[in-house]
């Protein structure tokens, strides 16, 4: 393609991104760095239905008047990024001199919301990815291997967590683990334990939450397999069927080293999802005892005093732990690119 | 039959005449944004009476209403003319001054609305309040009478009653309670907080102060109202915690006084559990008078980004919605009304029970949502054990602060 036709080829698109995503991405950017103007307060007397009382207030003229003046706000620097809600490089400083170990350093580390959301965001990240990529390939591998006659009802039964909107299956398996719930139930009778509950346990709660995720993505991995398994070398298989390999022996050497290219594809995906979890933590209800970065976000902006500058702060930080995660395979994509 | 037929169409029509013609002479949109719940829904029902010709009525319900009232009361002009909200909800609108002194409609055409409905910030009227809310007791009779115990007044006698269901074996987690983390949870806390006498910020300051004596009882307290709930507490709000009380499974609570319509119904819950559930005031804790339990009101604003045509439409429906008019055999139970010709109806017992005990309003200063949300994301470590109440209480207070630098009410 020449370079002019190729340009007008990608001019729609990059207008687009150009409009809906980096500039987005630069206001958040410049929010990040400012906060509120203050705020003047001041004592006002309160009367309503239940009485009168001297309560404190706003005082509307003088911060509109400062507001006026700084639309923008004040300019924080980097301080939002480093407060307690974020970085909190004070806090770590202070409790990496006062611990009495590694175990009690991390331990007021994870007490910080920040590095306690971050915690379960890379544990779910690095947990999940490779159970989707493993169970994928597992059921692209047997559905292939299987009838031709059944194949549509299974891919179609295979898919299905993927259909289901996150949030509704989510809430379904929320009442499945429920303690009077089949699956709940299920599990005190196999753990001889009446008081089980998978809802109040913390790590029971990480492993729901986990199972729900690779529940839901593993279809993604599956689908993206399958395509990948139509288009393998029917003369090597055959060839190193002829040459007495197993059918281990053939995935293992023909099967998988030919869908490698689609499990960088696959991995980079999920890491990048992964590492925004939220529509389950919601769903779950398991805000006590799992947050996630995205779900951090969400809580700045759903109280009844929005937090904007806190949450623009939480979602540059989301991006730039995306871009640290996907620098390896990136990396690697870029050096297979010059090694053609 | 058929003219008795007539006749109701005629006097509906009438009545219909009646309800417009208290509306005035009003011209432009009236576009309403709120919460949604049966009385709301009868309030919009009844300003939607005065559209016409020359006014349009359109109201937007819904649950996630905080979520959009303020964007859609910044704009100028003004998506939504008025906002229905309630004393917590308010203070969002007032710190963004998106809301219209109301003074001068009040004067030319607000007479009649009652003086104790009006909501006065600094000598000017900002809302104007149609109803009541607030948690109180509810429990369920035939346990209580099998125990023989009389209904809790303070949680020192609940926690008494509590123990004494599970010796008998009525009940294994006797008690329900919305201590979902997030809003609920620090709701409970504020409750809590408020019996113990406690006081939230160092006078005429945003500095917070509740690391002390008070803040640990309160928290001491919750976590043993939590030894008798179902484990899973810290995913219950109000429709989870109602649910298992219609099960079977709670026989006492804190609930609210708009949701015990829902409980005294004859849906949702056997016979022996609807029959058999009734309402006390609220309780005291720790030996002191005041109720742990906090008064709200719903009310309706007008916009300040709006035109005087729109405003006087918005006030005019709106006081409509909220006249005596509105009330009827159907509507009359749906909450505690503040119009003139309610009558109070047993559901609501609980909730006269409260305002006359004194109980305290919930706080409204302009940074106390800030605080509401760090209790909420906090406090769930020490339910579950995890560390102690003074440090919940120290992550709480840090937490609040770093909020309140952000938003400019702290240096």
């Amino acid at each position: 393609m020449k370079h002019k036709t190729f340009l007008w080829f990608v001019l729609p698109s990059s207008l687009a991104m150009l409009l809906f995503i980096f500039f987005p991405i630069v206001s958040v950017l410049i929010q990040s760095v400012h906060v509120d103007t203050e705020q003047v307060i001041k004592e006002v007397k309160n009367c309503g239905p239940f009485g009168c009382e001297t309560i404190t207030a706003v005082d509307q003229e003088a911060t509109q008047a400062l507001k006026r003046d700084n639309p923008l706000g004040r300019f924080a620097g980097l301080s939002t990024y480093f407060d307690r809600r974020h970085l909190a490089l004070d806090e770590v400083r202070a409790a990496w001199g006062n611990a009495s170990g590694a175990g009690d350093f991390f331990s007021q580390l994870l007490n910080l919301p920040f590095y306690k959301a971050m915690s379960f965001t890379l544990a779910y990240t690095f947990i999940v990815t490779p159970l989707v990529i493993i169970f994928g390939f597992i059921i692209a591998v047997a559905v292939n291997g299987a009838a031709k006659w059944v194949r549509g009802p299974l891919i179609f039964f295979s898919l299905l967590p993927m259909l289901v909107t996150p949030l509704v299956g989510s809430l379904i398996i929320f009442w499945m683990v429920d303690a009077r719930g089949v699956i709940g139930a299920a599990l005190q009778y196999v753990a001889g334990d009446p008081n089980l509950s998978v809802k109040a346990s913390t790590p029971l709660t990480w492993v729901m939450l986990m199972v729900y995720g690779v529940w839901h993505s593993a279809p993604f991995a599956f689908i993206v397999y399958y395509a990948g398994l139509q288009s393998v070398n029917k003369d090597t298989l055959e060839s190193a069927m002829i040459d007495g390999a197993s059918r281990w022996e053939q995935i293992r050497y023909v099967i998988i080293p030919h869908l490698l290219p689609l499990t960088t594809f696959i991995a980079l995906m999920q890491l990048m999802d992964n590492f925004r979890v939220f529509e389950p933590i919601v769903s779950f209800s398991a805000e006590a005892h799992a947050t996630s970065l995205s779900w951090a976000i969400y809580n700045d902006l759903g109280g009844e005093t929005r937090q904007l500058s806190s949450a623009a702060a939480t979602s540059v930080l989301t991006i730039l732990g995306i871009c640290i995660l996907l620098l390896p395979v990136l990396v690697r994509t870029w050096r297979d690119f010059n090694h053609k | 039959m058929l003219l008795r037929k007539i006749t109701l169409a005629v006097t509906m029509a009438l009545s219909a005449n009646v309800a417009f013609a208290s509306c005035g002479d009003i011209t432009g949109k009236v576009s309403i944004v709120g919460n949604e719940f049966p009385a709301i829904q009868t309030v919009a029902k009844g300003a939607a009476d005065c559209a016409g010709d020359a006014v349009t009525v359109t109201s937007n319900l819904t649950a996630d209403h905080q979520k959009i009232n303020l964007a859609g009361l910044q704009g100028d002009p003004a998506e939504y003319t008025t906002a229905i909200i309630a004393n917590s909800s308010i203070i969002a609108l007032m710190n963004d001054d998106v809301i219209r002194p109301l003074d001068d409609l009040i004067a030319a055409h607000g007479a009649d609305i009652p003086k104790s409905n009006l909501i006065t910030i600094d000598g000017k009227v900002m809302a104007v309040a149609f109803m009541a809310n607030a948690q109180h007791l509810a429990y369920r009779k035939d346990v209580l009478a099998e125990i023989g115990v009389e209904p809790p007044t303070t949680y020192e006698e609940l926690l008494a009653a509590a123990e004494m269901i599970r010796e008998k074996g009525i009940m294994e987690n006797p008690v329900g309670g919305a201590y979902k983390s997030g809003w609920n949870l620090a709701q409970e806390f504020v409750n809590m907080y408020i019996g113990h006498g406690g006081e939230f910020y160092k006078p005429g300051t945003a500095e917070v102060a509740i690391n002390n004596a008070q803040g640990v009882a309160t928290l001491e307290m919750m976590k043993a109202l939590t030894g008798y709930m179902n484990p899973d507490f810290l995913t219950h709000d109000s429709n989870a915690t109602n649910a298992e009380f219609e099960a079977g499974n709670t026989a006492l609570m804190n609930m609210w006084g708009s949701r015990i319509g829902v409980l005294m119904d004859d849906e949702g819950a056997e016979e022996v559990v609807y029959s058999n559930i009734a309402v006390g005031g609220p309780m005291t804790v720790g030996g002191g008078t005041t109720p742990a339990t906090t008064l709200w009101w719903d009310g309706w604003t007008v916009a300040k980004n709006t035109s005087d045509d729109n405003a006087k439409a918005t006030f005019m429906a709106m006081k409509n919605g909220t006249s005596p008019g509105i009330l009827n055999d159907d509507t009359m139970g749906e909450a505690v009304w503040m119009i003139e010709g309610y009558k109070p109806a047993p559901v609501n017992a609980g909730v006269f029970a409260t305002i006359k005990a004194g109980a305290k309003p919930y706080p409204m200063l302009p940074y106390h949502g800030l605080l509401h949300t760090a209790l909420g994301d906090n406090l769930a470590d020490f339910l579950q054990g995890k560390e102690s109440a003074e440090q919940a209480l120290a992550d709480t207070e840090a937490a609040y602060s770093t909020a309140a630098k952000e938003k400019g009410f702290l240096n």
